[in-house]
C-alpha cells in the first residue's frame, strides 16, 4: 500500500512539475504553429525577417510592462496605473530632451525617477495605508491621467534621432528594444531568486500570515515591487517615445497595457492572488499575445474579431490551470470511484 | 530528572478572552531531553498554553522563564530566535515555495548579498539527515509533500533555529499510521539531542508511548502533573473528563417517538471519511462525538451534498438519492447548521429579514413571500433580540446570530437537521433555546443529527451518540453513555461495548 501510494505521489509530482510554465510554452508553439498556417494561407511567409521583427517589436513594450505587473501580482497586488506612467514618462522623456542629443541621459534619468516616484507612492498607499493595490493604482492613475489631460492637447517634445535608433534599429530580426526588455527580464528573474527580497515577494503573495509569523518585514517587498512596476512602465514609455519620436499623452491608454499586462501575466501561470508565478511565463504570455495579433493582422481579421479570440484565449488560459488548482483540504483517503 | 534544571519554565500563567478565563493558573516545566504530554478536552485550554510559550499571545498573568530568566514574547520570531520554537496544528508553511525555502524563510543564507541557494538547499538537507529523512527533496515544492512530509517540513524549520525546546500541537492529527512511526524516530532524535519536547495530543496511546511526564488541564485549570508510569487510560481519561453533567438539557418533551428511517447511508465515503453506515431516524436526537480532525464535519457535509460522497448510497425517507450539492439536499428537506456561522451560516452585511429568507428565495422562490409573512412569527418564537428585520445582522450576538440560523433553515420546514456544533461560542441562555429548540423538532418528527466537541452536550442531549475516529464511525453508544467511554471511543481505543449495544447492521443495497 506504501508502495502505490508512493508511487502515486511520484506521478502526481512530475504531472505538477511539468508546470504552468511549461504549458505556457507548448502553448506557444500550438499557437506558432496554428499561426504560421494561417499566415501561409494567406500566401504570406510568417517566418520572414521582416513578419519575426514585427512580433518581437511587438513584444518589447508589452514585454517591460507585463514584468512589472508579474512582480507586483506576485506580492498579491496589482497595479492599474501603469497605462498613464508610460504615456508620462513618454512626454518627460521628449520634452526633456526636446530634439537635443545632449540631454538624453537627463531625460531618461528623469523619466525613470517620476516612474520608481508613483511606484513607492503606490506601494506606500497599499501597504501603510492598506488600500488594496486595485483601487490604490486606480486612484493614482487618475491623478495622473487628470494631469495628462488639462496639461496636455496633444503630442509634445521631440526626441533625437541618436534615441531613435533604440526603437528603429537591431541585431538581424531582432529589434534592439527586444534586447533590452529580455535583458530586463533576465536581471528581475535573477532578483527573484537570489536575492531574499525576491524571495519574500513569493512569500508575502503566498500567505501574508505565514510571512509575519516567519517574522518578515511583509512591507518591504510589496513596495519594492511596486516601484520596480512603475519603472518598467517608464521604460516602455522610454521605448514608444524612441519609436514615435514624440510624447504622446495617450500612448499608454491607447494600448491597453494595464489589463493586456494583467492578462499577459495570468496567461503565463502566475495566481492572480499572488505566490506563484514566474517572469519567464510571463513572457511567454506576451510572446503568445504577440504572436496572436501578429497573425490576425496579417490575414486582416476584423479588430472586432480580434478582441473576441484574445478574451477566448485569457478565459480558457485561466481556467485550463484553475483545473489544476491544489486540494484545500487535505484528504484521509484516496477517492475511488463508486463501487470500488 | 529531579536534579536537572528546567530549560522553559511556566509559571502561574493566566489568559482571559472576552471575560473568559480560558487558561488559569497553570504552571509547567520543560527538561531537557524530556517529551511532556499535555492532555486534555478540546477547550481544555492546551492550545493557549502553547501560544502563550510560543509568543503567539501574551498571558494576562504570571510568567515565562527561559533558563531562569524571565522572558516576554511578542512575537512567536523572537522565541524561535531564543530557540523556543512551535509547530502548530494548521502548518505554517508556503505550499509553492521549495522545501529549503521553507525552512529557511527570512533567513535566508546570502553570499555577497545574494541568496546563496546551493548552501540553503545543503543546509537543509543537512538537517533532515539529523532528523534521519532522505526522502526529502530540500528543492521540492511543499504543496507536493505529502502531510506527514510537510510536518518533517515544519519540525526542520523548528530545527533551524537551533530549538532547544520543540512544542507540538497534535501532530499525528492528520497522519495515517504507519507516517507515526516515522514521527516518533523524529521525536525520539530530538530527544538525544537533549531538545525539550512538549507534546499535544488526543491521542492518549502516542501520550503513553512517547512522553516521560504528563499534565493534565481541564477547563483551563492544571489537573495535575507527573510521571507517565503512574498513570494508565483510564486514570488519564478520568482526569481529563471527570466533572458532573449538570441538569441544564431539558429532558426529552413527552409524546416524542422514534419513528421511521429518515436518512440512510451505506458504505459511504470520500477523500475525508470512509465505510460509513448511518440511519437517522423521526423523532431521534443523534449525537456525533469525535476528537476535532475526526471527520465530523466532513460527514455532515458529505450528508448535506457540499462535498459530496464518491461511494456508497444515501436515500431519504427510503428513496435513493444522489446527493451532490447542498441544493438537492435542502429540496430533500435537509438542513445543516454549519459549526462556523458568521463564514457559512450568514450574510453578515445583510439584514435579519434577508437571511432569514436566504435558503428560501435561493431554493424555493415562489415560497417567498408565504414565508416573510411568517418571518417575524418565527424570529419571535425563537426570542431573537434585534432592533426589527432590516438590522444588519453583524450587530447581533453571537446567540441571536445562531438563533437566526436556525430560523433561516425552520423557514424550509426540514425533516433532517444537521446541527455542527450549535453551541460553540453562544451565552447559557441562547444554548437552552437551541437544546429547547431541539426538542421540539424531534416531537414534530425531525431526524437530528448533533455533532459537538462537548461531551456533556452530547451525553445530555442525544438518544444515541456515534463517535467517529480518523475518519471512520468506530463506535456507537447509548443514550447517557459516560463521558470516559465516549473520550476512549473518539481517542481511537477500542469501545468498550455495554450489554445490549451492537452495532447497527445496515443492509446493502
Amino acid at each position: 500500500m506504501t508502495m502505490t501510494t508512493t508511487r502515486a505521489a511520484t506521478i502526481q509530482r512530475y504531472g505538477a512539475r511539468l508546470g504552468t510554465t511549461g504549458i505556457v510554452y507548448c502553448a506557444l508553439v500550438g499557437v506558432l504553429v496554428v499561426g504560421a498556417i494561417l499566415v501561409s494561407t494567406a500566401g504570406r511567409n510568417f517566418f520572414s525577417q521582416g513578419n519575426i521583427r514585427d512580433i518581437l517589436t511587438g513584444m518589447s513594450v508589452l514585454g517591460f510592462v507585463a514584468i512589472g505587473e508579474a512582480l507586483v501580482i506576485l506580492c498579491g497586488s496589482l497595479d492599474l496605473s501603469v497605462p498613464y506612467v508610460v504615456s508620462m514618462s513618454s512626454l518627460i522623456a521628449a520634452e526633456v530632451m526636446a530634439g537635443e542629443p545632449g540631454n538624453i541621459g537627463l531625460a531618461v534619468l528623469l523619466a525613470l525617477v517620476f516612474g520608481a516616484g508613483v511606484g513607492l507612492a503606490n506601494g506606500l498607499i497599499v501597504t501603510k495605508l492598506r488600500v488594496h493595490g486595485l483601487i490604490a493604482t486606480l486612484g493614482v492613475g487618475l491623478i495622473i491621467k487628470g494631469y495628462l489631460a488639462t496639461q496636455y492637447k496633444g503630442t509634445a517634445g521631440k526626441v533625437p534621432w541618436d534615441f531613435r535608433l533604440i526603437g528603429a534599429t537591431g541585431i538581424g530580426p531582432v529589434p534592439i528594444s527586444t534586447l533590452i526588455m529580455v535583458a530586463t527580464a533576465v536581471l528581475v528573474a535573477l532578483f527573484l531568486r537570489n536575492t531574499r527580497t525576491g524571495n519574500h515577494m513569493f512569500a508575502v503573495g503566498g500567505n501574508l500570515a505565514v510571512s509575519r509569523l516567519s517574522g518578515l518585514r511583509t512591507s518591504q517587498p510589496i513596495v519594492v515591487a511596486h516601484v520596480l512596476c512603475s519603472t518598467t512602465a517608464a521604460l516602455a514609455g522610454l521605448l514608444l517615445a524612441s519609436r514615435l519620436g514624440v510624447g504622446s499623452p495617450t500612448v499608454g491608454s491607447q494600448g491597453g497595457y494595464d489589463l493586456l499586462a494583467i492578462a499577459a501575466v495570468v496567461l503565463g501561470g502566475t495566481l492572480l492572488v499572488g505566490g506563484r508565478g514566474s517572469i519567464w511565463g510571463t513572457l511567454g504570455g506576451v510572446a503568445i499575445f504577440a504572436v496572436m495579433d501578429n497573425v490576425m493582422s496579417v490575414i486582416q481579421l476584423s479588430p472586432f474579431l480580434k478582441d473576441v479570440v484574445r478574451g477566448i484565449v485569457i478565459v480558457a488560459a485561466v481556467a485550463i490551470y484553475t483545473g489544476r488548482a491544489v486540494e484545500q483540504r487535505r484528504a484521509r483517503f484516496a477517492t475511488r470511484k463508486a463501487g470500488s | 530528572m529531579t536534579s536537572q534544571v528546567p530549560i522553559l519554565s511556566a509559571q502561574g500563567l493566566s489568559k482571559r478572552f472576552f471575560g473568559v478565563t480560558v487558561l488559569d493558573d497553570v504552571s509547567l516545566d520543560l527538561y531537557p531531553g524530556s517529551v511532556h504530554g499535555l492532555v486534555g478536552e478540546n477547550g481544555a485550554g492546551k492550545s493557549t498554553l502553547m501560544k502563550i510559550m510560543a509568543g503567539v499571545y501574551e498571558s494576562d498573568s504570571g510568567q515565562v522563564l527561559l533558563d531562569g530568566r524571565a522572558v516576554r514574547y511578542t512575537h512567536p520570531v523572537q522565541a524561535m530566535r531564543d530557540g523556543v520554537a512551535t509547530v502548530f496544528q494548521e502548518f505554517n508553511l508556503l505550499p509553492e515555495r521549495s522545501v529549503a525555502q521553507n525552512v529557511f524563510l527570512g533567513r535566508e543564507p546570502r553570499r555577497a548579498g545574494f541568496v546563496d541557494n546551493r548552501e540553503m538547499g545543503r543546509a537543509t538537507a543537512a538537517l533532515l539527515a539529523e532528523l534521519g529523512i532522505d526522502f526529502i527533496d530540500p528543492a521540492s515544492r511543499v504543496g507536493t509533500l505529502c502531510v506527514a512530509e510537510q510536518q518533517i517540513v515544519e519540525i526542520t524549520k523548528a530545527l533551524s533555529f537551533d530549538a532547544r525546546v520543540i512544542s507540538m500541537d497534535e501532530p499525528t492529527a492528520a497522519l495515517a499510521g504507519n507516517e507515526v512511526e516515522l514521527l516518533y524516530g523524529i521525536v525520539r532524535r530530538l530527544q538525544k539531542r537533549n531538545v525539550a519536547i512538549l507534546y499535544v495530543s488526543h491521542r492518549l496511546e502516542e501520550v503513553f508511548d512517547l512522553c516521560d511526564t504528563i499534565t493534565v488541564l481541564k477547563d483551563g485549570a492544571l489537573v495535575s502533573t507527573g510521571p507517565a508510569s503512574e498513570l494508565d487510560t483510564d486514570e488519564l481519561v478520568r482526569r481529563m473528563v471527570g466533572r458532573s453533567i449538570s441538569t441544564f438539557y431539558p429532558a426529552r418533551v413527552a409524546g416524542t417517538e422514534t419513528g421511521d428511517i429518515r436518512l440512510a447511508v451505506a458504505g459511504g465515503g470520500n477523500a475525508y471519511v470512509a465505510d460509513v453506515d448511518l440511519e437517522l431516524r423521526s423523532g431521534e436526537i443523534v449525537g456525533l462525538a469525535g476528537l476535532q480532525g475526526s471527520g465530523r464535519t466532513e460527514l455532515a457535509e458529505a450528508l448535506f451534498g457540499a462535498v459530496p460522497l464518491t461511494a456508497g448510497t444515501i436515500a431519504v425517507d427510503g428513496a435513493a438519492l444522489s446527493m451532490n450539492s447542498p441544493r438537492r439536499a435542502v429540496r430533500a428537506g435537509i438542513a445543516l447548521v454549519t459549526e462556523d456561522r458568521k463564514a457559512q451560516g450568514l450574510a453578515l452585511n445583510q439584514s435579519v429579514l434577508d437571511n432569514a429568507l436566504l435558503v428560501i428565495r435561493g431554493v424555493f422562490p415562489a415560497r417567498t413571500d408565504e414565508v416573510r409573512r411568517k418571518v417575524p412569527g418565527v424570529l419571535s418564537s425563537l426570542e431573537v433580540s434585534s432592533r426589527g428585520t432590516g438590522q444588519e445582522v453583524q450587530y447581533l450576538s453571537g446567540g441571536n446570530q445562531q438563533k437566526l440560523v436556525l430560523a433561516k433553515w425552520l423557514a424550509t420546514e426540514p425533516r433532517i437537521v444537521i446541527f455542527d456544533e450549535p453551541t460553540r461560542g453562544i451565552d447559557v441562555g441562547a444554548k437552552i433555546a437551541v437544546y429547547q429548540l431541539m426538542r421540539e423538532l424531534a416531537l414534530a418528527g425531525v431526524a437530528i443529527l448533533m455533532i459537538s466537541s462537548e461531551l456533556p452536550e452530547v451525553i445530555g442531549m442525544s438518544d444515541r451518540i456515534l463517535v467517529m475516529h480518523d475518519g471512520r464511525i468506530t463506535a456507537e453508544l447509548p443514550a447517557g453513555s459516560s463521558e470516559e467511554t465516549v473520550m476512549l471511543a473518539a481517542t481511537g481505543h477500542s469501545p468498550v461495548t455495554p450489554t445490549g449495544d451492537v452495532p447497527v447492521e445496515v443492509a446493502r443495497g
